[in-house]
């Protein structure tokens, strides 16, 4: 009786295998604008073609010997190391305040953490462009460090948050009442537990840094520019091949990071992603 | 170690909710004192009070003379277990009982030796480098209890510790831990919701309801000379009758003068609603009335009989409609005493275990 | 017994104490969030402000409506109107491609869920402008798609597929789907299989079950996620100004070509203001409705 109820809901392969050609049709749909820029990339015309009639490393060789792209890189590299170093222990301790304190107190701070997410990022860029060009913190490290950090706060605190809500509470006491202080129960039992949570909230954090376009294209300029918004300028005025290079070096950047991610948070089950 | 525990005026509100009323109790040092009452009493509430995870709103503790609750919880050298054990999952067994000793910076040497110690009175020596995923419920338990005794604390606390094992584990597991308190002597206080569990492992017993102290008396005590209906309810089977008090002194069931034991007077019983607290066992069915000295004798009719494996349970009825459940032993029942259903019969009971317990809580 | 022992009572710590205690580690928690919350301000509360205030001084300087008395004018409505399109476009699309593939992955084995989930993480971690700029090169005039549909023989001619509103949405909605197909997952992995065990011993046919039990319960996750996608398309800047070719204005272009083409930072102000305002405000109403804030770690 019961096996049988059991099957019933599972419907059968063969019925759904509607289901798997949509779900087939919307995969590819969603990647393969993300990987078919890598062949277009080998491409040794000055148009960007597929297939390409020709393979070669031109489109790369441009990239990695430009002085002005490399900086690009470099400064990306820069600002989105230093806003993870900055944001992840700001959004860990927020996340971890917040996480001990009730509720009725933590909910509009909770939600003020996450008005970068909300506020249309064009806002965020006339008015932080507005306020940088008194303070002179346009075209500086600094400020796009601010910015990313900003940007990155509430990806850090969702994540670090939803480690801690998995987190059993009864170790830090545990650890308190064993002759722990709070910071040392936190460091030497909650951190290890929460540490993919973490982990992940600063792989966020690097990404929401790295990518940062839009407020780039405002407080950040000529020398000072940024990697994607150099390939921004170069995207609206010269479709070619080197932004596919770019683009392609990015893409199996993110790759990479997604296997680090996947093979870190193996050993720890129910952590958050 | 051996200190005494005082608790003086506790009280906590939670809002407008009283979690705790104006608590005391006077712990002796070396003591196993268990905290029983029902879920949402207040006895989880007292228990964080004493590790220090819940400021209370008045009330002071005293440990060997002095105030513990000015103490953070890591100052406090309690050992603490919990009901779900709370072991750390990145450190093996080793790692999790010297976790409070590193934290008092012991010699290498001595961490080794103290856990080992530990591990071996709760016969885990075996598994010192296991990790704590690996281990049964059981094991985890003693992992934790090792953890907490390791560090040698003034006192023992334990949240329900045994609750999440099964029936004959917790058993086994209740024997070794009064051996182990037998061993160590250190003071004790132990939470449990099971009336059993209670009986079974304390020195004395405080029954805890709605936040306040019901009474605190050794296990033989709280079962046999409950002060009130909620005690008498919640520590053992017991069926109510309605108890008509004198004016001169006495007390009447049904219209019958009740013989009631000599160390318990009515006076003991609240003088606006009191009832007699009749326990299952205690109690003989007969066809006669028993002899009029020593024994309360109340006719009834027969129900029902109910097989129990060791025991056989008989509900007889009143006149009022209330029911009574009876516990014969089979040596009884082989003896041709089973009532048939609809057989009147009489109920007797010793006056000496005629309790009359207060209504009020 | 009780009343003895009350009596002798005494309080080496009173009331006061304990009360102040509590206070203090209920603000010494709230202490950590405060390094955030400074940069949030710093960064985000005083620009945001900084333009509100912009945004009601006229020409003249002086205190005026003038800025958003402009934003009647046909130019705008127009940006309004194709703002709105495209976002609920947008969002209707994700959902008829975020639910079945939400729902695919959340009843396959792990095994195969870790595989397929990572074609949707896969976009949702590369850089929104390489996908663009993919889409850009995709749908271009000799692009890989417009090659395909005449090689096929549907089309003879390549069809305009960028620098206009379809290009704009199919872009967008690549950007947008995982943002309505992560949500949804996390909400349909939570449902009980038994549910729709115990719908189909009731007698429900599985489509059935499905309508009276899955789809009710994966409801969280799909307010989720619309709102997510809608709101995020409101204010969407990159594709657009990529995709559209110019010919498309929606409301974050507006903003920013007031500021770079015309210097008008009241304009551009008053404009941005009201976009946050009508986000905040959708937010806010479907907020009630549906208590999304849930799914954000918030407890």
């Amino acid at each position: 009786m019961l096996t049988a109820a059991a099957s019933a809901t599972q419907i059968r392969h063969y019925q759904r295998l509607w289901l798997y050609g949509l779900c087939a049709l919307i995969f590819t749909f969603l990647i393969v604008p993300c990987v078919l820029i890598v062949p277009m990339s080998f491409s040794a015309s000055n148009y960007l073609e597929f297939p390409p009639r020709a393979w070669s490393l031109r489109w790369y060789r441009e990239f990695f010997d430009s002085a002005e792209w490399m900086d690009a890189l470099w400064l990306s590299l820069r600002v989105a190391g230093l806003t993870t170093l900055i944001a992840t222990p700001i959004g860990t301790a927020a996340a971890y305040g917040l996480s001990q304190m009730p509720e009725r107190l933590t909910k509009p701070l909770r939600l003020s953490f996450l008005l970068p997410m909300i506020v249309p990022n064009i806002l965020v860029a006339i008015g932080v462009f507005f306020v940088f060009a008194k303070l002179g913190l346009n075209n500086t490290v600094t400020g796009l460090v601010l910015v990313g950090i900003m940007l990155a706060l509430p990806f850090v605190l969702v994540t670090v948050s939803s480690g801690l809500q998995s987190f059993d509470g009864n170790l830090e006491r545990a650890a308190r009442s064993l002759g722990a202080t709070r910071l040392k129960a936190f460091l030497t039992v909650t951190v290890p537990q929460i540490k993919s949570s973490i982990a992940a909230g600063a792989l966020f954090a690097f990404v929401a840094a790295f990518d940062e376009v839009v407020i780039a294209l405002y407080i950040s300029s000529g020398e000072n520019s940024t990697l994607p918004r150099r390939m921004f300028a170069n995207i609206r005025d010269q479709v070619d091949p080197l932004v596919a290079a770019v683009s392609s070096v990015l893409v199996v950047a993110s790759i990479v990071l997604l296997l680090i991610v996947q093979i870190a948070k193996r050993p720890e089950k129910g952590a958050a992603r | 170690m051996k200190v005494p525990v005082s608790i003086r005026g506790l009280s906590k509100k939670f809002g407008s909710f009283e979690a705790l009323r104006d608590i005391n109790l006077d712990i002796a040092p070396g003591e196993f004192v268990t905290l029983l009452g029902p879920s949402g009493s207040g006895k989880t509430t007292l228990l964080q009070v004493l590790a220090g995870f819940v400021t209370p709103t008045s009330g002071s503790i005293l440990v060997a003379g002095e105030e513990l609750l000015t103490r953070p919880p890591h100052q406090r050298e309690i050992g603490l277990v919990f009901q779900n054990y709370a072991l750390f999952p990145h450190m093996n067994v080793f790692e999790n009982v010297a976790y409070p000793l590193k934290l008092r910076r012991l010699a290498r040497s001595e961490i080794e030796t103290k856990v080992r110690g530990a591990l071996d009175m709760v016969r885990l020596s075996q598994f010192i480098d296991r990790s704590v995923d690996k281990l049964s419920g059981g094991q985890k338990q003693r992992v934790a209890l090792a953890r907490a005794i390791v560090f040698e604390p003034r006192i023992l606390l334990m949240d329900e510790s045994l609750s999440a094992l099964d029936k004959k584990l917790r058993e086994q597991m209740q024997i070794e831990l009064r051996h182990l308190h037998e061993r160590l002597h250190t003071t004790t206080v132990f939470v449990t919701h099971d009336q059993r569990e209670a009986l079974t492992m304390s020195d004395r017993i405080a029954v805890i309801n709605n936040g306040a102290l019901i009474q605190f008396d050794t296990p033989r005590a709280i079962y046999e000379r409950p002060r009130t209906r909620f005690v008498a309810d919640f520590v053992g089977e017991t069926t109510f009758l309605p108890v008509e008090l004198r004016a001169g002194g006495g007390a009447s069931v049904f219209g019958t003068p009740l013989l009631l034991p000599d160390h318990a007077g009515v006076g003991g019983a609240s003088p606006h609603e009191s009832w007699l607290a009749l326990r299952p066992e205690k109690l003989a069915i007969g066809p006669v009335a028993g002899p009029e000295a020593e024994v309360n004798s109340f006719s009834a009719v027969a129900r029902e009989t109910i097989f129990q494996g060791d025991s056989l349970l008989v509900i007889a009825g009143f006149p009022d409609g209330q029911n009574i459940a009876v516990r014969l032993v089979p040596q009884e029942a082989n003896r041709g005493l089973v009532p048939t259903p609809g057989q009147p019969i009489h109920i007797n009971v010793h006056r000496n275990d005629s309790i009359l317990v207060s209504g009020d809580v | 017994m009780i009343g003895a022992i009350a009596a002798a009572s005494s309080g080496s710590a009173d009331t006061s104490y304990f009360a102040r205690a509590e206070r203090r580690e209920a603000w010494s928690f709230a202490l950590l969030a405060v390094p955030g919350l400074v940069v949030i301000g710093l960064l985000l509360i005083v620009p945001v402000g900084w333009l509100f205030v912009l945004s009601f001084i006229g020409k003249d300087g002086g205190v005026s409506l003038e800025n958003y008395a402009r934003l009647a004018q046909p130019v705008y409505v127009i940006t309004f109107v194709t703002t709105f399109q495209i976002a609920g476009i947008v969002t209707v699309g994700s959902i008829l491609l975020g639910y079945p593939v939400a729902y695919l992955l959340s009843q396959l084995s792990p095994r195969a869920a870790a595989i397929c989930m990572i074609f949707v993480i896969l976009p949702f971690w590369t850089s929104v402008l390489v996908r663009t700029y993919a889409w850009l090169v995709l749908l271009q005039r000799r692009g890989l798609i417009n090659s395909w549909l005449v090689g096929l023989g549907i089309i003879n001619e390549p069809i305009p597929l960028v620098n206009n509103f379809i290009g704009t949405t199919i872009g967008m909605l690549h950007v947008l789907l995982p943002f309505m197909i992560l949500p949804l997952y996390s909400s349909m992995k939570t449902i009980d299989t038994d549910y729709l065990k115990a719908a189909s011993s009731c007698g429900a046919s599985p489509m059935r079950a499905f309508w009276d039990v899955f789809f009710p319960l994966s409801r969280p996750g799909l307010f989720a996620g619309t709102v997510l996608v809608f709101i995020l398309s409101l204010g969407f800047y990159l594709t657009p100004a990529l995709l559209g070719g110019g010919r498309v204005s929606m409301w974050s272009m507006q903003i920013a070509t007031n500021v770079s083409t015309y210097s008008n930072w009241g304009a551009a102000s008053a404009l941005g203001v009201l976009l946050l305002v009508v986000t905040i405000a959708i937010l806010a109403a479907l907020n009630k409705v549906f208590r999304v804030d849930k799914l954000y770690g918030g407890r």
